[in-house]
C-alpha cells in the first residue's frame, strides 16, 4: 500500500512536471513567433522574439534615422494606448523592431525613447542581432528596401499579436487613430 | 558485402554530386543600369549593381526534393501556415516524390517566397535583389544589355503569352546569356527578395496618405520604360502574391555575393 501512495505522489508530481512545461507548447501554424529573431532594447537586454509570447503585443517595425513616418508611427501606438483609457500596465506592451540594425544600435534606440518619453516597462525598442530579419518583416506585412545612404522605403503597419504571437489586429494608418484597431485591441485586453 | 556496400556509397555519392552538379553560379560583372521601375530613389534613375555571382540554372524539382528531404519543416505536409499557404508544390505527387507532373529537370514552381529564401539559405546564397535580377536579366548571348531590341522584345513577350496556356513549363531552348545564365525568360516570374518592396513604396514623406497600396499591384508602381511589356507583366505576377503564397508560374534562382557568403538573406550580425 504504501508502495502505491509512493507511486502516485510520483505521478503527481510528474504530472506537475508535465503542467509546468505547458507554455512550451507548439506554436500554431501562423505564430509570428516561429521566425526566430534575436532582439536587444534601448537598454541592452537581450531576448528572443518568442520570449514575448504569454500577452498580447503591438508590434511595429521603424528605424532610428527615418525622420517622418517612424516617428509619426511611434506617435501614433501611443494615441492607440492612450484611447484604449485604461492604466498603462493594462494596455498591451510594444514592440518595435528596427529595419536598420547597423545604425541603430543601444545607443540611438535609448536617445529615440527618451526623445518620446517612452517608458521602458511598455516599451521595447529594439534593433534584431540574429536572424532573418526581412522574413520576420514579411510575416508582419512590412516590405522595405534600402535606399541610397541610411534611408529605406518601407511601409507602415502596427499590428497586434495575441499572446501566442498570432496577428489578430493590423492597421496601415498613422498620423491619426484607426478606431476599429482601438476597439479591436480593447475586445482584447478585455477578454483577458 | 564489404565492397558492395563501398560500391553503394561511391554510387550514392556520386549521385549526390549529380544532384548538385546544376548548382553552378557564374559571376554577373556589376554596372550601372537603368531599371525599368521608377525606383524613386536613385537620383537620374540609374542604379550602380555591384558585380555578384548568380545560379547559371533556376532551381529545380530534384533540387528542392532534396532540400526538403533535409529540412523537414519545408514539406508540404509539415510547412507553417505562417511560411506557405495551400497552394504551396501542389504539382508534386506526393511530400517526398515528384511524380509525373513535377520532372527532376524541371523548374520548380509553386514555392513560396519564404520557402525559396530558406532554400538559397541552404546554399549559402541568397535571392537576387530586384535590380539584379532585371541586370541579369537584360542580356542576351551577345550583349549585356539587349533591352533596346525590339525583335527580342517580340520574340519574349510571344513565349511569355504561351506559358500562360501551358499548364506545365518544358525547359525551353532558352540558351545562356553572355554571362552564362540559363532561362531567364523561362518562367513569368522569378522570386527577388525586396519585391514586395517595389508595390510597397509609400512615399514616408507623405505619411497621412492611406497605405494600403501594399501588394495592390501597379498601383504604387512606375514603370520609366513602358514598351517592355513583358517586364511589366511579369512585375505584376509577382505583385500579386503575398511572401507565403505560391504560384505555379514563379520560380526562383539565388545569389551569392563576390567575396564570400556575407550578406546572406540579410541575416545580421552584432
Amino acid at each position: 500500500m504504501k508502495r502505491i501512495i509512493v507511486f502516485l505522489y510520483a505521478l503527481l508530481l510528474a504530472c506537475q512536471a508535465a503542467f509546468a512545461a505547458a507554455p512550451s507548447l507548439p506554436l500554431p501554424g501562423d505564430s509570428l513567433y516561429q521566425s526566430p529573431l534575436s532582439l536587444q532594447d534601448q537598454q541592452g537586454r537581450q531576448f528572443d522574439l518568442a520570449s514575448m509570447r504569454g500577452r498580447s503585443v503591438i508590434v511595429s517595425m521603424f528605424y532610428t534615422a527615418c525622420s517622418s513616418a517612424c516617428p509619426l508611427t511611434v506617435d501614433t501606438i501611443q494615441e492607440i494606448r492612450r484611447a484604449l483609457n485604461v492604466p498603462d500596465r493594462a494596455a498591451p506592451t510594444v514592440l518595435l523592431v528596427s529595419i536598420d540594425p547597423q545604425h541603430d544600435d543601444v545607443v540611438n534606440l535609448a536617445a529615440m525613447a527618451k526623445a518620446h518619453r517612452l517608458d521602458p516597462t511598455y516599451w521595447r525598442l529594439t534593433r534584431p542581432t540574429a536572424g532573418d530579419l526581412m522574413a520576420f518583416a514579411a510575416t508582419l506585412g512590412v516590405a522595405y528596401r534600402q535606399r541610397t545612404g541610411a534611408d529605406f522605403s518601407h511601409n507602415a503597419v502596427i499590428a497586434l499579436l495575441d499572446e501566442n504571437g498570432r496577428i489578430v489586429a493590423h492597421t496601415s494608418v498613422i498620423g491619426k487613430v484607426d478606431t476599429a484597431f482601438v476597439s479591436a485591441v480593447r475586445e482584447r485586453i478585455a477578454g483577458h | 558485402m564489404r565492397s558492395r556496400l563501398l560500391l553503394l556509397a561511391v554510387a550514392l555519392s556520386l549521385a549526390a554530386s549529380c544532384a548538385f552538379a546544376d548548382a553552378r553560379y557564374v559571376e554577373v560583372p556589376g554596372g550601372a543600369f537603368r531599371s525599368a521601375i521608377k525606383l524613386t530613389d536613385e537620383p537620374g534613375d540609374r542604379v550602380d549593381v555591384a558585380p555578384f555571382r548568380m545560379r547559371a540554372n533556376l532551381v529545380t524539382n530534384a533540387d528542392f526534393l532534396a532540400f526538403v528531404s533535409r529540412e523537414a519543416r519545408w514539406r508540404r505536409d509539415r510547412v507553417a501556415a505562417l511560411f506557405a499557404n495551400s497552394g504551396y508544390l501542389p504539382r508534386w505527387a506526393g511530400p517526398l516524390s515528384l511524380g509525373r507532373n513535377a520532372p527532376p529537370d524541371a523548374p520548380v514552381t509553386g514555392v513560396s517566397w519564404f520557402a525559396a529564401r530558406a532554400y538559397c539559405a541552404s546554399e549559402q546564397a541568397r535571392l537576387a535583389h530586384w535590380t539584379e535580377w532585371e541586370y541579369a536579366a537584360a542580356a542576351d548571348a551577345q550583349r549585356r544589355d539587349a533591352r533596346a531590341d525590339t525583335a527580342r522584345q517580340t520574340r519574349l513577350l510571344a513565349h511569355l503569352m504561351d506559358s500562360f496556356g501551358t499548364p506545365s513549363m518544358t525547359p525551353v531552348g532558352d540558351g545562356p546569356n553572355v554571362y552564362g545564365l540559363h532561362s531567364m525568360h523561362a518562367l513569368v516570374g522569378e522570386w527577388v527578395d525586396d519585391y514586395a518592396a517595389l508595390f510597397a513604396d509609400v512615399d514616408t514623406r507623405n505619411p497621412g496618405e492611406n497605405s494600403e497600396l501594399r501588394l495592390c499591384g501597379g498601383a504604387a508602381l512606375g514603370f520609366i520604360d513602358r514598351t517592355d511589356y513583358t517586364l511589366m507583366m511579369r512585375v505584376a505576377a509577382l505583385s500579386a502574391l503575398t511572401p507565403a503564397d505560391s504560384s505555379s508560374s514563379v520560380g526562383f534562382r539565388c545569389v551569392r555575393d563576390i567575396g564570400g557568403g556575407e550578406d546572406i538573406n540579410q541575416k545580421v550580425r552584432s
